[in-house]
């Protein structure tokens, strides 16, 4: 597969994409810098006070983006386990190891500022709502699936049982995107989609939005900085992987 | 020489399960004495009071039936594992997944089919009555074969790894959390007196989605654990 001149599946080999990734990292990491301080001076700066709420629900800027990217990154991360999987790839699976923590922290700063805002608005910290439950569920799959890989020595093993566990688990993510629909509970509709037009300010969608934008950014940093790790570990032994040393995964970490 | 056919093999499994099963009756004892014995801590721990055990009677019991499910699990495939018979059981002919669904509903049988019969036994020691004891016995029916097809999943992934008995808990109570809600949902609607058709169904839809999916999956993992 070639495009725009460059061969992309050189990228598919660890020893390649190592110092590519190494050289994207800068970049990435600037832009989650930027567009997140962008995001939180519109966030808390510009956009109104809300009527009924106040300021206490400017916590969204930070509550709904980490909740998307927190379904975002599993169905990504099952999309790289079952790619491992069917073409045998093992850069994959790294990929899918790599983005299991980011996940993870998504998802619980999903629930933190949740309960956060639910506090001042519903007047309890944790409510057993569907949508609060199945994600909830999500941290216990990410939660699952890190587990599982740590307690499997074999690699080969280890990437192919996790991508199995993922792949199951992706059940769980139509189910949380829809709880608001299908069980009518606490937890409000999507205030913003992709077929109708935002039932908010504009400025709090351009807030929301470029947090996003910066979330991806921050993921995509953190991700290759930690597929860097996974890559230097895994080819230590090989002649090339002696120069990806381990001083360079401490100093990574 | 001619081969058993797929529904030969599927009963062969299951027949073999079962006379395990039978030869190592005290195993199969164990899980009913820890259903019952679990369930009957609630009342203890709780207090005596009817309405209360009423209140938390579906619960009680399917979080009990998720737990002797689980506590089984081990069971499924390990034995077979340690004396190399699932390493023959790969190298049969017939798709690997008819012969999971196989030992699964073997194991159904063993661990979730005493925990349906003595349900309403249990019920009326939560002071359940009529028509929410016959939903509590259905939707554990219903229920417990799903609870047994993921589980299926979770032990086949964990086959022989240190820890596996937590690690296995870990990846497969929140498996079963659907399971859970529209149970226990289904007898807590029959008490409001609004009719439990609704969960009793998903519970249906839950179990034919697992018997479509899981199987497959297991022994996708069963493969990768015995490479």
């Amino acid at each position: 597969m070639s495009f725009m001149g460059i061969n992309w599946f050189k990228y598919s080999s660890p020893q390649a994409f190592h110092p590519l990734a190494g050289k994207m990292i800068p970049w990435f990491s600037a832009a989650a810098l930027a567009l997140i301080g962008v995001g939180l001076y519109i966030g808390f700066f510009v956009a109104p006070t809300d009527f009924q709420q106040g300021d206490a629900y400017r916590i969204i800027f930070v509550h709904v983006p980490a909740a998307w990217m927190s379904m975002f990154l599993y169905v990504i991360m099952a999309a790289w386990a079952g790619i491992g999987l069917g073409l045998n790839a093992r850069p994959s699976f790294m990929m899918a190891q790599a983005i299991a923590p980011t996940g993870a922290l998504f998802t619980f700063l999903a629930l933190l500022t949740g309960s956060m805002w639910g506090k001042p608005t519903w007047g309890a910290w944790w409510v057993w709502d569907a949508r609060l439950t199945s994600e909830l569920i999500l941290l216990f799959q990410y939660i699952g699936i890190i587990s599982l890989r740590a307690s499997i020595d074999d690699l080969r093993r280890a990437d192919r049982a996790s991508a199995v566990f993922a792949l199951v688990g992706v059940v769980n993510v139509p189910i949380i995107y829809f709880s608001v629909r299908w069980w009518n509970t606490l937890h409000q509709g999507a205030s913003v989609s992709m077929t109708a037009s935002p039932k908010m300010a504009a400025t709090m969608v351009t807030a929301m939005l470029v947090m996003t934008l910066g979330f991806w950014m921050y993921s995509f940093a953190v991700t290759l900085a930690r597929v860097r790790c996974v890559i230097a570990e895994r080819e230590r032994q090989l002649s090339w992987g002696k120069n990806a040393s381990i001083q360079q995964v401490a100093e990574a970490r | 020489m001619s081969q058993p056919s797929m529904s030969e093999a599927l009963r062969g499994v299951v027949r073999r399960d079962l006379l395990l099963a039978m030869r190592h009756r005290s195993d199969v004892a164990m899980s009913v004495f820890f259903v019952v014995i679990v369930a009957s801590l609630f009342p203890l721990g709780v207090g005596p009071e009817q309405a209360v055990l009423r209140m938390i009677a579906s619960g009680v019991l399917w979080v009990t039936a998720l737990l002797a499910c689980l506590l089984s699990l081990g069971r499924l495939f390990t034995a077979d594992y340690l004396d190399g018979v699932l390493e023959q059981t790969l190298l049969i002919p017939q798709p690997l997944a008819v012969l999971v669904v196989g030992k699964v509903f073997a194991h159904w049988v063993i661990s979730g089919l005493p925990v349906v019969l003595l349900s309403p036994l249990l019920g009326l020691q939560f002071g359940l009555s009529g028509d929410s004891l016959w939903v509590l016995t259905l939707s554990l029916l219903l229920g417990t074969p799903t609870l047994s097809m993921l589980g299926a999943i979770g032990a086949a992934l964990t086959l022989g790894l240190r820890g596996s008995g937590l690690l296995v808990a870990l990846l497969v109570l929140p498996l079963f959390v659907p399971v859970l809600i529209f149970g226990a949902g289904a007898v807590t609607s029959s008490l409001a007196g609004i009719g439990s058709e609704a969960n009793l169904s998903l519970l249906g839809a839950c179990f034919l989605l697992s018997l479509a999916f899981a199987p497959w999956a297991t022994a996708v993992a069963l493969r990768i654990a015995l490479e």
